[in-house]
């Protein structure tokens, strides 16, 4: 054994008990949501059986499926279901604000994150969809391959930054994009990722995840506000004085993030650690699948 | 001691310490609370928030006030202050300390004993001797010892159930020299004192110390116009006070317990208080002693007597009573006249009044009895009741008990009776004869105007003499007596009213009456009635009032015991009750008529313990009132720094309402809900239960071997169990459980007379019981080990049938398994289970008898099932069985009998019935 193998393996380790949970997980999370009425179970191009049904007028002679037909008295047409395949970009932000819990009891709001992204892959991925990472790390594909990729490529994700930017490269025009974040830090980053999705004639949806404890603000008395990256700080006497300002630049920030999305045409959706990812996830894939 | 005002400190430097504070002032005031540092994402969006209002950055100043509040209060508390210090001086020479030790100081003698024992400790360091004197003694001249020899003798110190004696006599057997005397006096005046006091006050100085505390007495209950009652007293007359008297007696099953219980009030300034006490007489002819509750004192108990029963006496009159207006002739009116003040008189027919078991029943003029009412008769008589029988025209007229004894009459009578000193016959009125020795009546003077006319004659018999207890004159009967089991029939030869005999007119009639004890004894016993008799004593209370019994107490004269009850009990004669020939008398420390006076000591006599400031350390409250301030300051200090958040808070909050809502619902809903949860869980299945015993390794036993045996259930049979629960005997409902398995422990208590009727129920509806005295290792069952013993004990009053040990045939050998034999833990030890009716006979050819009636609600065996059944919490078997495979082998049998057991619980006898397929078949093939 050498030295630098040391290292290495504990962390290989921990990723490969983590992998499967994760993936688990997220798996568990898109099995309720393949249950309901959501799917591209639709008549159109493509290669596997979808239905016969009757003939109505108008029908070209040759879509006829003779044999079928021969079976009853009325004439009946093959259709094969719609099989379109659409590109899906994640971006899930990895910097350091993502690994607040404002209780010990909830976890970090990047776990939520990353649930959140491999959940709606696996959702989209079984819809044949290509879904990948923004950036160049995973470039959209489709199959059961890709998911254990983007499963790596989350879990791997280093943060750096304490706020994160979104990353707008790698979009594939006129796809989708999906990106999740605290979306606390500098909100030029966002309207410039924003902007430049909206050149490519990207669109998606925003998921804004918050803790419970950064809408509440339940913190009083004399304290020391510090970034999680340490960069950022802000000392106060009375921190309960604030709360009322607080929350109102965080409405203020909720606002400016919405009328953003809504000038892109894009979706803004706010969710919170403290409550169950299954809504969030819901609201994501209505999200993507409307197709106006 | 350095006193400021009242209040005194033990170690008055320490508060130097004070001087102190200002400089904590000054520290406190400096030091602002800490800040805490939090990270948190959402600092991007406060950036550029200013403080509203600049809070200083100093300790407010209302938390300084708080920690140099606690602080100052700690450093009092350690310099020991005391409110109403108490100065002492050392005395010198020799101490005598006199304890007047009586019932009234049995009350807060550990006190005394405590003040007796800190003087000695005293005396001791200043080397003076020491002596110490019960004036409840005889006077004897007190020696002085060394105070070190005493201290440890101290605690044996015991008061007397009485009151010192004659004082004065004290006085002349006190020591020769000077010696300073300490008086521990019981607060009551006593014959003497001042002479005494005298006495010691030429010697030295002489100091008292006097109990605040009031004393109460109890006078004896009184039986009047149907109503006990009772009195107490107390001194001083202060505040109104409401007291509580417990009646006491046994209960049906013979444990002792309250029966009644009532209160008293002083009014403010009273000195008694009185209360009646109504109670059905057969509550009250079982009552033994009333009490104070709370206080440990004989004087605070009084015994009851005879005085207080009433015999419950059935009146039955042959003559229908259709003579309206002719009281005087009814046979019963001078019957009822004489006992209606001393007995309870029921009336109705003979059949009714059986019911209520009287102690005596009167047939006047009854002849004919039915068939059903002598046999009841006969039963009551042999279970000891008097059955007293006047003659009259009926009786003479009736055939009955002419040629052969009538079981209910004492003699045989001749025809017709006789009639002397009437208009058509000869001679004069008989009068009475004295009566013989060893009659009840013997000793009763005989007036000569008592006459009788006319009687009924008794047939000259071999027994007849020795049958007669009061004759006439000339020696014909007038009473006949017969004992019939342990009761006796009682004649009297004429009629109960005046038509025969002026008898009934007399006092004499009242006397026999008493003496038959058909009646019992009005109010309190005299002199005379005492005298002639030696009266033991039976239970003789102790100064705590506690009831002991007599043992090898020797019995008084009845001239002393009637001296004792006019002056109460002496070294002679302790305080209890006095059984004589035919009563028993209480001899109680208050009599009905003592009266408690307060001892008057002169000015000069400085008296401890009655004056109103006491001495009184502050050290624990100060203490205690800083170390609150501290907890204060806690809470404060992480409010004051945002620690205190306010969601823990709320959550706190919350949890104190719960709590007091939690509080406020009535015990009586949460006992009911207790109750329908434990229905529910005893009802959803079929569920085993087996008897808290009180002893926790006997029921933790038995608990696992009951969840054993769930198990093997569970395993081989439909028989699904769920978990087993403990039952209280007291508390839970039986009537639930198929089963219960009662091992015996010594350490088990009675349980109470509800428990039994319970339990006798549950017996009686179908339940069944296994005992288990777990003794087969050491001794065949009936032995006298301490577990069939308190078997035996615990059995008594459950309504068991007759037993035999368990037959080959018995259907618990074959409802399940076939067995043999049945072991436990132990083996070879025979089981008992209820009896098979006597004409059960085994039919050749059939295996077993013909057994199809009843289930036996009893199994009695010493086999410790349970330890043989128990299993651990991974199923493992709890304790090893006999030795290796025959062991386990052993343990199998244990585990099937079980089984059995419960399918005979739940299948009865369903496994008889199958003797009788052979027969049924050939029947439906005919």
């Amino acid at each position: 054994m050498t030295l630098s193998e040391a290292p290495l393996r504990p962390r290989a380790e921990a990723l490969g008990q983590s992998l499967p949970a994760l993936l688990a997980s997220a798996e568990h999370l898109a099995s309720t949501v393949m249950l309901g009425e959501h799917g591209r179970r639709r008549a159109g191009m493509g290669d596997e059986f979808w239905q016969y049904r009757p003939t109505h007028a108008g029908d070209p002679v040759r879509l006829i499926d003779w044999r079928r037909s021969a079976r009853s008295d009325a004439h009946f047409v093959r259709e094969r279901e719609w099989q379109a395949a659409q590109s899906v970009s994640l971006w899930v932000d990895p910097s350091k604000s993502m690994g607040f819990s404002g209780d010990k009891s909830r976890a970090p709001k990047a776990d939520r994150a990353r649930l959140l992204a491999l959940a709606l892959a696996i959702l989209l991925l079984r819809g044949g969809e290509r879904v990948g990472l923004a950036g160049d790390a995973a470039p959209p594909r489709s199959g059961r391959a890709q998911l254990l990729r983007l499963c790596d490529f989350l879990e791997t994700s280093d943060a750096s930054a304490d706020y994160g930017r979104p990353d707008a490269r790698g979009l594939v025009s006129h796809g989708r994009a999906v990106f999740l974040s605290d979306f606390l830090g500098d909100i030029a980053g966002v309207e410039d990722g924003l902007a430049r999705a909206a050149d490519k004639g990207v669109r998606g949806a925003l998921i804004q995840i918050l803790d419970p404890a950064e809408e509440e603000f339940p913190f009083d008395g004399r304290t020391i506000f510090q970034s999680m990256g340490g960069s950022l700080s802000h000392e106060t006497l009375r921190a309960g004085d604030l709360r009322a300002r607080y929350l109102a630049r965080l409405a203020e920030r909720k606002d400016k993030l919405q009328s953003l999305a809504r000038a892109t045409g894009w979706h803004y959706h706010c969710h919170h650690t403290g409550g169950g990812a299954l809504p969030a996830l819901l609201w994501a894939y209505r999200a993507l699948e409307d197709r106006r | 001691m350095w006193m400021l005002g009242p209040l005194g400190f033990i170690s008055p430097w320490l508060l130097l310490g004070l001087m102190g504070l200002p400089i904590l002032w000054l520290l406190l005031r400096a030091v602002p609370p800490a800040p805490i540092k939090r990270l948190f994402p959402g600092v991007a969006l406060l950036l550029g928030l200013t403080d509203e209002t600049p809070e200083t950055d100093k300790t407010p100043w209302w938390l300084l006030l708080l920690r140099m509040l606690a602080v100052g209060g700690a450093i009092v508390a350690f310099a020991g202050p005391v409110v109403n210090p108490q100065t002492r001086d050392p005395g010198t020479g020799p101490l005598l300390i006199l304890l007047d030790a009586s019932w009234a100081d049995a009350r807060d003698w550990p006190r005394r004993i405590d003040r007796a024992a800190a003087l000695i400790e005293d005396a001791g360091r200043t080397g003076r001797p020491v002596a110490v004197v019960r004036l409840t003694d005889a006077p004897t001249l007190p020696a002085f010892q060394a105070a070190d020899s005493l201290a440890g003798r101290m605690a044996l110190l015991a008061p007397q159930a009485w009151a010192p004696g004659e004082m004065a006599a004290w006085a002349n057997t006190l020591p020769e020299g000077d010696f300073d005397s300490f008086w521990l006096s019981d607060g009551l005046a006593h014959p003497g004192r001042e002479d005494l006091l005298a006495a010691l006050e030429l010697h030295g100085s002489v100091s008292v110390f006097q109990s605040p505390r009031p004393v109460l007495a109890l006078q004896p209950a009184k039986f009047d116009e149907g109503v006990i009652k009772l009195s107490a007293l107390r001194l001083p007359a202060k505040d109104d006070v409401s007291i509580e008297v417990s009646a006491r007696g046994p209960d049906p099953s013979g444990i002792d317990r309250e029966l009644a219980r009532l209160p008293l009030a002083f009014a403010a300034g009273a000195d008694t208080a009185t209360a009646e006490l109504s109670l059905p007489p057969e509550l009250r002819n079982r009552l033994t002693r009333f009490e104070i509750a709370g206080i440990r004192s004989a004087g605070a108990v009084s015994l009851t007597d005879d005085s207080l029963k009433r015999r419950k006496i059935a009146l039955i009159s042959g003559a229908t009573q259709d003579r309206e207006g002719l009281q005087l002739l009814s046979p019963t009116h001078y019957l009822r006249k004489a006992l209606a003040p001393v007995a309870d008189l029921i009336d109705g027919s003979l059949d009714d009044v059986l019911l209520a078991s009287p102690d005596v029943i009167v047939l006047a003029d009854v002849a004919k009895l039915t068939e059903t009412e002598t046999e009841g008769l006969l039963k009551w008589l042999d279970k000891g009741g008097l059955l007293l029988r006047f003659a009259g025209p009926r009786l003479a007229a009736s055939d009955i008990d002419r040629a052969d004894e009538d079981p209910l009459m004492p003699v045989r009578l001749r025809q017709g009776g006789r009639s002397v000193g009437g208009a058509m016959s000869w001679g004069e009125p008989k009068t009475l004869a004295p009566f013989p020795e060893g009659s009840p009546f013997h000793g009763l003077a005989v007036p000569d105007e008592v006459t009788v006319s006319q009687q009924v004659l008794a047939q000259p018999d071999p027994d007849l003499p020795a049958r007669t207890i009061a004759a006439l004159a000339d020696g014909t009967p007038l009473v006949t007596r017969k004992d019939v089991g342990l009761g006796q029939v009682v004649l009297v030869h004429v009629t109960a009213n005046a038509e025969w005999s002026n008898l009934p007119l007399s006092g004499l009639f009242v006397q026999m009456l008493e003496r038959l004890a058909v009646s019992t004894r009005p109010a309190a016993p005299t002199a005379e009635d005492l005298a002639g008799q030696t009266w033991v004593p039976v239970v003789v209370l102790n100064a705590y009032g506690e009831a002991k019994d007599a043992g090898e107490v020797a019995g008084v004269e009845g001239a002393v015991l009637a001296g004792g009850l006019k002056t109460g009990p002496a070294p002679n004669l302790p305080p209890g009750l006095f059984a004589g020939d035919d009563r028993r008398v209480a001899l109680n420390v208050i009599g009905a008529d003592t009266v408690l006076a307060p001892a008057v000591w002169p000015a000069s006599i400085s008296v401890e313990g009655l004056e109103g400031a006491r001495e009184q350390a502050l050290k624990g409250a100060f203490l205690a009132g800083a170390l609150a301030l501290l907890l204060i300051d806690i809470l404060a200090s992480l409010w004051i720094s945002g620690r205190l958040s306010g969601a823990i808070a709320r959550r706190s909050t919350v949890s104190v309402i719960v709590a007091l809502v939690c509080l406020a619902i009535t015990p009586g809903d949460l006992r009911a809900d207790e109750a329908d949860d434990f229905a529910i869980a005893a009802t959803s299945g079929v569920v085993l239960g087996h008897i808290l015993t009180g002893d926790a390794r006997v029921d933790d036993v038995a608990h696992a071997g009951l969840v054993g045996l769930g198990e093997r259930l569970f395993e081989r049979t439909s028989v699904e169990p769920l978990p087993p629960m403990a039952i209280n005997l007291e508390t839970d409902e039986l009537a639930f459980f198929p089963f219960l398995y009662w091992p015996i422990s010594i350490s088990q208590p009675l349980p109470s007379a509800a428990a039994y009727a319970k339990l006798n129920r549950y017996l009686r509806t179908g339940g069944m019981i296994l005992f288990d005295t777990r003794d087969g290792d050491v001794a065949g069952f009936g032995g006298s080990t301490p577990e069939a013993q308190q078997l035996q004990t615990l059995a008594a009053a459950l309504d068991v049938p007759p037993l035999e040990p368990i037959p080959k045939d018995h259907v618990l050998g074959r409802t399940f398994y076939l067995l043999q034999d049945f072991p436990g833990r132990n083996a070879g030890q025979t089981i008992w289970v209820e009896a098979s009716p006597p004409d059960a006979e085994q039919v050749d050819g059939m295996p077993f008898r013909n057994l199809n009636d009843g289930v036996t609600p009893v199994v009695i065996g010493g086999n410790d099932w349970a330890s043989a059944w128990a299993v651990d919490a991974q199923g493992l078997a709890m304790f090893p069985v006999g030795r290796g495979f025959a062991g386990e082998r052993q343990r199998e049998m244990a585990n099937r009998f079980g089984v059995n057991l419960i399918m005979y619980v739940l299948t009865g006898n369903y496994k008889s019935d199958q003797v009788h397929v052979p027969a049924l078949l050939e029947r439906l093939g005919q």
